[in-house]
């Protein structure tokens, strides 16, 4: 495992000696440290509610996220938030102006970068830049310095001139995340952005994004990657059914919900139940196989091997998809 | 919904039909081939074809060949089909196959910037293929100058006309066969009865007051007067009917776009 952590370490330095290529500070309001604030947001289509009275603020250069399986009111939250869709009640601030009345200057200082591959098809790499700038009124000659800088951030230079629908899964990504920073934008909202991405672009899309947090850029995503929330995210949000059902700091929700430590335990017998009935330990019984949680407890874990399974019995470290799993259960979302 | 939206328009629209522009640019070379051999196609299979057996025509008081009569309504017919087209099917798939409103909505551009740039591209284009037609139908010496000039404004509110109501069936069609149903009940039936290809003084009374509901006919009207250099009373009306068709179609289409695309 630590073997495994140093070379992700040097393939990590690696890609940034070969992208030395630097963007400019983008410009942090510090008098206003709450970037976006929703305040019982409530959306409905019809009588489906979508999202059901939450709330929750992103403060200035945090990463926020925004967690929860299929269908939960990801995505929609995050529409009401860059003005996509009108928010049926409740109260919602950016940069604390009302996205009702100033939605143009709202949008013009948000990158987006949505689920589906909006790139534009009909245009070049480089050309997909220099459009989108000027839908924020960018002046030609800026535009072309800021897409050579993002090209260049996000190792595109060699495609500038490719059309969009030769690139790689990887690439579309990265240039639609390139894309969303032409306007040097406050707040970067990214909707499940590796989502279908191979490791190998996900860890540089995470790179990239670690890269412009250093910088100040704030940043509210939503994904159902526990491995991405607790990479990227300061804090999240774990909703369902258009509600929160959690919301904290990646490692004290694990400490919370889950504990330090998780025994899985294969083909569970009776009597491995009743014994973790009568020692009040905390437990889920999937049938086929149960999950203990609980602190650090190497002793359990040996017990347990010792006179309940003699094989598929294993004890790691508890994460966010324990939590995840937990809060939002563990049934097919389709 | 429209309360709750008031109409959101700025000079930003041009942004959109800069994109537009920039695609077209791409392709120029292809983009200028229907228009400059539509025209082409036309007159030798009316003008050779069928001249022949329909000799002259009586239009208006005056005595004109047929060729000089289909030929403005070519340019009409042009005019119609370039702006319809392109806020149907080329809007269509910018809209729900490329995602690419999705993108702009989510810059500093509202959704009714981005439906005006589209209308405003389809009557731009029913322009560039107007001047394309004019200029390969005035080598057959069929244009009265400079009245036929008029006919690139004309386009352009032509194609605003046909461009808004394309865009409103755009806001209706679930998918993109549908267009079949609005191409073969409005369009084909204008094509063929708007006074195009004969006179709509053959056809029977109740006909001709029909066809003045086409806008095709209109154009076409205007299109001929000012091809032929004989101007008339009809001409402000035939204004004033593609002005309204546009009025109301405008924000029809705007209206029916927020119903689709704002959720």
């Amino acid at each position: 495992m630590i073997e495994f952590r140093n070379i992700c370490v040097s393939v990590k330095q690696e890609w940034q000696e070969l992208n030395p290529k630097q963007l400019p500070e983008t410009h942090s309001d510090a008098s206003n440290p709450t970037i976006v604030k929703a305040e019982h947001l409530l959306k409905k289509f019809g009588d489906f509610t979508a999202v059901n009275g939450v709330s929750f603020g992103v403060t200035s250069g945090e990463c926020f996220g925004i967690l929860g399986p299929n269908g939960a009111g990801k995505t929609t939250t995050i529409r009401m938030v860059y003005g996509f869709s009108p928010i049926t009640s409740g109260n919602l601030k950016v940069f604390g102006l009302d996205i009702s009345k100033d939605w143009r200057q709202i949008k013009s200082r948000i990158g987006v970068c949505q689920q589906e591959n909006s790139l534009d098809p009909d245009l070049t790499v480089l050309q997909n830049l220099l459009v989108f700038a000027s839908y924020f009124d960018i002046p030609k000659g800026e535009a072309r310095k800021r897409a050579g800088d993002l090209l260049a951030f996000f190792a595109l230079e060699h495609r500038r001139d490719a059309q969009v629908t030769e690139l790689s899964g990887g690439m579309m990504r990265r240039l639609v995340l390139a894309r969303a920073l032409i306007n040097n934008p406050n707040l970067l909202i990214l909707d499940e952005p590796t989502t279908g991405l191979d490791p190998q672009s996900r860890h540089q899309v995470w790179d990239r994004l670690r890269d412009l947090r250093r910088r100040g850029i704030s940043i509210l995503l939503t994904t159902h990657y526990m491995e991405e929330a607790s990479q990227l995210c300061d804090r999240l949000i774990i909703i369902d059914h258009g509600l929160i059902l959690v919301e904290g700091r990646p490692q004290q929700l694990i400490r919370d919900h889950v504990g330090r430590d998780v025994i899985e335990i294969g083909s569970p017998t009776q009597e491995l139940r009743s014994f973790l009935k009568s020692h009040h330990l905390q437990y889920e019984d999937l049938g086929h196989r149960v999950v203990v949680y609980c602190e650090e407890r190497g002793d359990l874990y040996e017990t347990i091997t010792r006179d309940f399974c003699k094989e598929g019995c294993m004890i790691r470290m508890g994460d966010l998809e324990d939590v995840f799993l937990k809060l939002t259960g563990r049934e097919l979302r389709e | 919904m429209s309360a709750m939206f008031p109409l959101r328009i700025s000079r930003r629209f041009l942004r959109v039909w800069q994109r537009n522009l920039t695609v077209y640019r791409k392709s120029w070379k292809i983009s200028f081939i229907p228009p400059f051999l539509e025209p082409l196609f036309y007159l030798i299979a009316f003008g050779i074809g069928m001249s022949g057996l329909v000799g002259n025509i009586r239009y208006q008081g005056a005595e004109i060949s047929y060729v000089q009569f289909i030929a403005p309504a070519i340019i009409g017919m042009s005019i119609m089909y370039n702006s319809f087209f392109e806020t149907t099917y080329a809007s269509f798939v910018r809209m729900y196959y490329q995602k690419t409103f999705d993108a702009i909505m989510a810059t500093p551009l509202s959704l009714e910037e981005v439906i005006t740039g589209e209308i405003v591209w389809g009557a731009t284009k029913s322009v560039i293929a107007a001047a394309i037609m004019l200029i390969v139908i005035s080598f057959f010496g069929l244009l009265h100058y400079p009245t036929s000039l008029l006919i690139l404004p004309l386009a352009f509110l032509g194609g605003l006309a046909f461009g808004s109501i394309g865009m409103f069936f755009t806001g209706i069609c679930a998918n993109i066969e549908m267009f079949n149903l609005p191409v073969f009940l409005f369009v084909t039936p204008m094509f063929l009865f708007s006074g195009t290809f004969f006179p709509l003084d053959n056809l029977p009374r109740w006909a001709q007051q029909v066809a003045l509901i086409f806008p095709l006919t209109h154009l076409t009207n205007l299109a001929r007067s000012l091809s032929l250099g004989q101007g008339d009373s009809s001409i402000s009306f035939g204004i004033g009917y593609l002005l309204i068709f546009s009025l109301v179609f405008f924000p029809l289409a705007l209206w029916q776009m927020q119903q689709r695309l704002i959720k």
